[in-house]
């Protein structure tokens, strides 16, 4: 606990993350447009699926982001509920829009990918209905931390929603295999090993990487503008006072 | 449990006395279903086909309108901090605040839906399962949604904030119940939407008095 206490203060953590942050926006954009490449140009088309096979390297890296996104926050949330953490709480408040975004994200691909696959943009089967739930929990949780004119009871109140909703993610996670779907069931987190071929696997490893590198890098810049305006709005309410 | 009685029988007695507040919430299912055969045509085997969907939709918006009031009222008069202060935990009194707002608009909308369901045309082999399915699936309404009364307690906009938050945490509840009144109009057997349903009453029961007397908490703090 001790080395987290000490971490946990945003003057040291953002001292030692700072310096972090080019290295990691260069990380993603080197990651990303080798991923990119290697998924959009290298990477063999599916014999059944043909080119639109390419949509995976966007999509399924989203959707692991989302529900990636969903648990820091909720893991976050229930931090700085239990050890009162300031830290924690903006950390969850900045993941909230990144996760937000990716969920949206994996959506809308979803959608794109759906209309030459399946024949329609849209299905009611249970994967894509809890994805869509766990897109309106992010609204709800910034709609719920923008809510309040004292912002510690938003972060409080946003942060008990979030592992209230966390109950969504194991069922999004399952639910291609508690139901029997449209949507595939998962290929690459399987006990037994993946079951896609290492020339899409390889693609796609990257992309993933790159959207955490992304997350990570955009996390910092969040908290980091986060401590800034709590600082900026301390400065002006003392000056407002004296 | 002498102390969740008597909280139980207090919220009981503010009910009554005011008495329109339930009564609205009736007024306001039959009104939302009624709009329906407006909306997609009175042809009897379209309402039929919906009808299922429709009752448990105007329950789920019905059981929404009053949960901004279950814990306003004490919020602002500072009964809630005379609730939080009492020897009793306080999950238990929220435990028994709940079941007051669940007798006083789940309980008016089950007697209701099966009228309702006469009116859209409904097969008859589908009431038994939709009163059924109602009563094990509203007292979870109720439980979801006290979480999310609580965490809006003195919010600006509590009200659409408070639907925005619990709506999405409604739609199991929906499906299930939706599908087992299916099930029965189809000839199939209920039992596992119903043991669904049964299982998300036992993880609420004990899990949202909690969260919600942790949202009460840090309301007052």
């Amino acid at each position: 606990m001790a080395m987290i206490e000490k971490y946990a203060n945003p003057t040291v953590f953002l001292g030692i993350t700072r310096p972090l942050v080019p290295w990691l926006g260069g990380a993603t954009v080197a990651t990303l447009s080798a991923g990119l490449y290697l998924a959009l140009f290298a990477s063999p088309a599916d014999y059944q699926q043909g080119e639109s096979v390419r949509i995976m390297y966007v999509h399924v890296p989203a959707a692991w982001m989302a529900m990636m996104c969903y648990t820091s926050m909720a893991i976050a949330s229930g931090v700085g509920l239990i050890w009162k953490h300031p830290l924690a709480h903006t950390a969850a408040r900045a993941t909230a829009p990144v996760g937000a975004a990716f969920t949206l994200l994996a959506l809308v691909t979803g959608s794109l990918w759906g209309k030459p696959m399946w024949g329609t943009w849209w299905v009611w089967d249970a994967r894509l209905t809890s994805v869509l739930i766990l897109f309106f929990l992010y609204i709800g949780y910034m709609a719920l931390n923008n809510a309040f004119d004292n912002a510690q009871r938003g972060a409080n109140a946003a942060a008990v929603l979030a592992l209230v909703g966390f109950v969504n993610v194991p069922i999004i996670k399952f639910s291609v295999e508690w139901w029997n779907t449209l949507h595939q069931p998962a290929s690459v987190m399987r006990m037994d090993g993946p079951t896609i071929h290492a020339s899409m696997l390889w693609p796609l490893g990257l992309m993933a990487l790159g959207y955490t590198l992304f997350y990570f890098w955009v996390l910092i810049i969040r908290i980091d503008a986060d401590v800034t305006a709590g600082k900026i709005r301390a400065l002006r309410q003392r000056r407002a006072h004296s | 449990m002498g102390r969740f009685f008597c909280v139980l029988r207090r919220d009981l007695h503010l009910a009554l006395r005011q008495g329109m507040d339930s009564f609205m919430v009736v007024m306001f299912f039959v009104i939302a279903v009624v709009l329906f055969p407006f909306g997609v045509g009175p042809e009897p085997n379209t309402l039929a086909r919906i009808a299922a969907g429709v009752i448990w939709v105007a329950a789920l918006l019905s059981s929404m309108l009053s949960l901004e009031r279950l814990f306003l009222g004490d919020y602002e008069d500072g009964s809630l901090e005379l609730l939080v202060l009492s020897p009793a935990t306080l999950e238990t009194l929220v435990l028994a605040k709940i079941a007051a707002h669940w007798l006083t608009t789940g309980l008016p909308l089950i007697v209701a839906a099966p009228f309702l369901a006469i009116l859209l045309n409904m097969d008859g082999e589908g009431f038994v399962t939709l009163v059924a399915a109602l009563a094990l699936g509203t007292p979870t309404l109720s439980l979801l949604g006290a979480v999310g009364a609580a965490l809006v307690l003195g919010s600006r906009r509590g009200g659409v904030l408070l639907s925005l938050l619990i709506l999405p945490l409604f739609i199991p509840i929906l499906i299930f119940g939706v599908s087992a009144v299916d099930a029965a109009v189809g000839g199939y057997p209920v039992k596992p939407q119903f043991m669904i349903l049964g299982g998300f009453l036992a993880l609420a029961l004990p899990l949202c008095p909690w969260a919600a007397a942790a949202g009460l908490r840090q309301s007052l703090e």
